[in-house]
């Protein structure tokens, strides 16, 4: 017997050995190390199947339903999986061009070969039923349950807004969002997307190499449930929003009515206005564009992103400042005197309810200087800048020149101008109340938002505080409160005061020489004031107003852009009516509402370009 | 006297076995047959091949062993003749005719063909009078691998069964064979996926570098015969370098040159070519240290991974038993492989004790190409993995040449 070599059967061990180490380091860096090939195998033998949980429901305040949804059904592609489609007989039961098609599936295979995207969007049920039946030819396609909005009333687009699919800049700031999933992107639908998405559920599919479903992947052990959507329950009248919103019907501007006791917004109208269902869907894209080319901008929120001269209606701020700050006595007289600045013909203002009455811009404007100039210092130049910052205080009490936060996106400020602003614009020491005279009647470097223009309507019927204005009492399935909606905000200013501002503007619609006579409703105590804004264009009508003057129950606020005639002639009676309709639930004066309803004082857009000169 | 069976490796190979078995339940297993016995899956099947596969090893280890060298020629003559007559008679699978049917059975003889020509060798190394250095001798050796090979290459198109033959070398190398055979076969491994790799020439002036480094810096004294040799070895090297892309686009097949592409990572092409390894690398990698658990494989499940229960089937183990799955395996083989090379180097003929080392080489190379492959370390080579993948005439063949051996060594004490 032979056993040379017998050394060598330890070589021929180590060879076996080495193989045997190197498969077990190679298993330990792809099994253990690198997790690629895990989620690789996720991605295609799992198929996650999103549950869209319905978007929560939107009520107004008297249980009325706003806001609803409708199932529709995506038709979604994963283009690895297609195979042997029959494409004719796709594109006749899908009803497409073969063009549509490649271009389609370009754009899917560009998004992800491996995973789904949708191929058609927003089928309808009817729709979808007429080709179910064939679905099940077409490899790599099926179909996703989505829900659509309803609007029964054409209502309130402005506040509900509208919800779109997400952008790549929304799906990079939360991850919660996936490419085609919808997010709220204006309105109510924004500000409350957290409430009323709901959260999406997960079901997970185990799909073969064919893509056909295996079962539930580890039998539903890790799915998730789609959770509903929370509702809204708005402070929104829908009667008084449809009412409101077709007084405005032909017209530019916007109305916003409040109940002052609790900042409740009862209506916000945007003229020219929308049908909210003409941006959910398929319809969305092309009507979205038409809307946005419209030189009338139906879609900017005028009530919370116009930023007006508010004219004469700023002169009650202007009273109520002077008299807290005792420059003034509420029996103060001042002579009209057209050489200071413009004003109409009316016998001189005798006390601050004369002032308020009569809207004497002289009158004001001695007012303001008082306020401006209340002689701390000898130079006007310096006093001036001490003026302003008091009195840009007691603006911003009135919620100017301040964002009113309410539970709306994209609410503007205003601007109420400080020293720096002029100082900016003048130079410091270079500027004094003659250069800034105009803001005491609402002209000037003076910007006011509409809402902040009813808000000061609240104030007065308040006499002296106001609620953050908003449009949801509560939500979700616990009735949410926000606090901040529950908060007084005091001015600091003595409610007396506030009384002779409740008082004048009673006369501005009843008293003899009230410049908004077409406000009176018979029966219902309505205090206002009107302002006339010079601007581009012909003056905007103006006119704040509650009612009744006791324990009121609506603050309205109207703006007509470039309607001549004054804030008496066009918006008073536009307010008056939206009073008669929420106080009394029916409006008497049918003639009164037809003609103000088919009106169209509106100067025509382009506006022409030249800048009038005017003050009165 | 008879000694007992070697039973470590019985039970190794009874473990490997029976977890194989579990594997090809899961990988295809089907809601419908759950059945263990049903005759018309493929689980049910391999536990009839299982069964026969006992019945076989029990009548091995119960006739006398020296059947097996006095047999031997005639069983490797009758296996080279079953293997032509299958080119007549045989059916196409896979552009190869390597298959009998007999209806019921698959018979494929060129698994057959690897234990007869251990024996046909084992009988022919073992004879007295040989002498290893003579040329007759290498060249009638090599025949009894070549013959074979050629006819599995030639006229059943199965590169990967000829493969197999070239694990003979480790037993020609146990008996005395040159160690410089193995070096230089790696050393063309190397030097092939380098030229495939890296350019040709600059490849030829590291060649030149390493050489003149060796000649000159490293060696203290040189003599004419180290010049000769490293010239020598040089001026190969440079030859094989410069006839690999002949080699490589001439003499392969065109989807052998893709394979190689793909492992190589030169062509990236995971829909096509590179379709099955790519999905067993997703199944194996995505095991994860645990494993998926029994029947709970994503991928192997639904039948991404094409030929998963045969050549594939250790995705199966890679998917579902993870990493500790897979290793314990791997662990396993080794450990056989290990035995079987101490139990050949207790024979006292040398008959036995290079069929013994045929029988861990052949085992060996199975392996390596096998679970290379799967792994993404060696290019696509179909062949099975010895015990666990499906299909009787490979598990028959597999436990004929284990046994035959397991009977020698029962009876290594007695003259042949």
């Amino acid at each position: 017997m032979s056993n040379q070599y017998q050394e060598r059967s330890a070589v021929v061990r180590i060879i076996f050995l080495a193989v045997g180490i190197i498969f077990i380091v190679r298993l330990a860096f792809m099994q253990v190390l690198d997790g690629e090939y895990r989620r690789q195998a996720d991605r295609q033998a799992l198929r996650h199947i999103t549950q869209y949980p319905a978007r929560g429901l939107i009520y107004d305040r008297n249980g009325e339903l706003l806001v609803y949804n409708e199932a529709v059904y995506d038709l979604m592609v994963i283009p690895k999986m297609v195979k042997n489609l029959d494409t004719n007989l796709f594109c006749r039961v899908v009803g497409i061009s073969r063009d549509e098609f490649l271009s389609r599936m370009r754009k899917a295979s560009k998004y992800s070969t491996y995973s789904a995207s949708i191929f058609m969007k927003q089928i309808s049920k009817n729709e979808y039923g007429a080709w179910q039946n064939h679905l099940y030819k077409f490899h790599g396609f099926y179909v996703q349950q989505r829900t659509l909005r309803v609007y029964d009333k054409p209502i309130a687009a402005h506040v509900l807004g509208y919800v779109g699919e997400v952008d790549d800049g929304e799906i990079k700031e939360d991850s919660y969002y996936k490419q085609g999933d919808y997010i709220g992107k204006s309105g109510l639908e924004k500000s409350y997307e957290s409430v009323l998405r709901g959260i999406k559920g997960d079901r997970i599919m185990h799909v073969d190499v064919h893509n056909r479903e295996i079962g539930p992947y580890m039998n539903g052990a890790n799915d998730t449930m789609a959770v509903e959507g929370g509702n809204l329950y708005t402070t929104l009248d829908a009667t008084l929003q449809e009412y409101a919103e077709g007084l405005m019907a032909n017209k530019r501007g916007c109305i916003v009515a409040i109940e002052p006791s609790t900042g409740e917004v009862l209506a916000l109208v945007s003229a020219p206005c929308y049908d909210p269902n003409l941006l959910v869907g398929r319809v969305r894209g092309e009507n979205y564009l038409k809307l946005l080319n419209d030189i009338s901008k139906p879609l900017f929120n005028r009530a919370l992103q116009a930023q007006y001269p508010p004219g004469s209606i700023f002169k009650v701020a202007q009273a109520m400042t002077a008299l807290n700050l005792g420059v003034i006595g509420p029996g103060q007289g001042f002579p009209c005197d057209k050489s200071l600045v413009g004003c109409h013909n009316h016998p001189s203002a005798r006390s601050v309810q004369e002032a308020i009455k009569m809207s004497c811009n002289p009158y004001f404007y001695y007012t303001y200087r008082r306020i401006i100039q209340q002689g701390k210092y000898k130079s006007i130049y310096k006093d001036s800048p001490y003026g302003l910052t008091v009195w840009n205080d007691y603006m911003h009490r009135f919620g100017f020149g301040q964002r009113l936060e309410i539970d709306l996106p994209n609410v503007r400020q205003g601007r109420i101008p400080d020293t720096s602003f002029y100082n900016k614009r003048y130079g410091e020491g270079r500027w004094a109340f003659s250069t800034i005279y105009s803001n005491s009647i609402g002209q000037g470097e003076v910007e006011v938002v509409p809402i902040q223009m009813a808000n000061l309507a609240c104030i007065v019927a308040n006499r002296g505080y106001y609620i953050t204005p908003h449009l949801v009492r509560y939500y979700g399935p616990d009735s949410t409160r926000n606090d901040e909606f529950y908060t007084r905000h005091e001015t600091g200013i003595n409610p007396a005061w506030f009384e002779i501002a409740a008082n004048g503007m009673y006369d501005v619609v009843h008293g003899a020489g009230g410049t908004a006579h077409r406000a009176n409703i018979p029966d219902i105590d309505v205090c206002g004031k009107t302002g006339t804004a010079q601007n581009i264009g012909d003056d905007h009508s103006v006119f704040i107003s509650f009612a009744p003057k006791n324990n009121p129950k609506i603050a309205v606020a109207v703006y007509v852009e470039n309607a001549r005639g004054g804030g008496g002639y066009w918006a008073a009676p536009i307010a008056s009516l939206v009073i008669e309709k929420y106080i009394r639930g029916e409006v008497n004066r049918k003639d009164v509402e037809r003609m103000y309803r088919e009106a169209a004082p509106c100067q025509k857009l382009p506006l022409p370009k030249t800048i009038k000169k005017k003050k009165k | 006297m008879e000694n007992k069976i070697d039973w470590v490796t019985v039970l190794l190979y009874a473990a490997i076995l029976i977890f194989g078995w579990f594997n090809i339940y899961a990988a295809c297993f089907d809601e419908a047959h759950t059945a263990i016995l049903d005759l018309k899956t493929m689980h049910g099947k391999q536990l009839m091949w299982i069964g026969v596969s006992v019945i076989i090893a029990l009548i091995i280890t119960h006739i006398d062993p020296r059947i097996f060298s006095s047999m031997a020629y005639l069983i490797y003559l009758v296996i080279i003749a079953l293997l032509v007559i299958t080119f007549f008679v045989g059916k196409v699978t896979k552009g190869g005719l390597s298959w009998i049917d007999f209806g019921f059975f698959k018979f494929q003889p060129a698994e057959f063909a690897k234990f007869a020509t251990a024996l046909a060798l084992a009988k022919y190394m073992s004879s007295l009078d040989l002498d290893y250095r003579q040329l007759r001798t290498k060249l009638t050796a090599w025949a009894f691998i070549l013959i074979p090979a050629a006819i599995i290459i030639v006229l059943q198109h199965d590169t990967g069964s000829a493969l197999v033959f070239a694990s003979f070398l480790l037993p020609f190398y146990r008996e005395g064979m040159s160690a410089k055979i193995l070096v230089m076969g790696l050393l063309a491994a190397v030097l092939f996926v380098l030229a495939l790799l890296v350019n040709k020439y600059i490849l030829i002036g590291i060649l030149a570098a390493i050489a003149l480094f060796y000649l000159f810096v490293w060696l203290n004294k040189r003599t004419r015969k180290q010049y000769v040799w490293v010239t020598a070895l040089f001026l190969g090297c440079t030859l094989f370098t410069l006839s690999v892309d002949f080699a490589f686009e001439k003499v392969l097949q065109p989807h052998q040159r893709d394979r190689i592409y793909v492992l190589l990572g030169k062509t990236d092409d995971n829909s096509n070519t590179g379709y099955n390894v790519n999905q067993s690398k997703i199944a194996i990698g995505s095991g994860g240290f645990w494993g998926k658990g029994f029947l709970n494989g994503t991928i192997t499940k639904a039948d991404f991974v094409p030929e998963q229960e045969t050549d594939f089937i250790f995705c199966t183990v890679g998917e579902e038993w993870g990493f500790v799955g897979s290793s314990l395996l791997i662990l396993a083989y080794i450990g056989l492989l290990f035995r079987l090379i101490r139990l050949a180097e207790r024979q006292y003929s040398k008959f036995s004790r290079f069929y013994g080392y045929s029988v861990a080489s052949i085992l060996f190379f199975h392996i390596l190409i096998n679970i290379g492959m799967v792994l993404g370390l060696l290019p696509v080579i179909g062949i099975p993995l010895p015990f666990f993948s499906y299909g009787g005439s490979s598990l028959m063949a597999f436990t004929i040449l284990l046994f035959i051996f397991l009977r020698q060594d029962q009876e290594r004490t007695k003259p042949i």
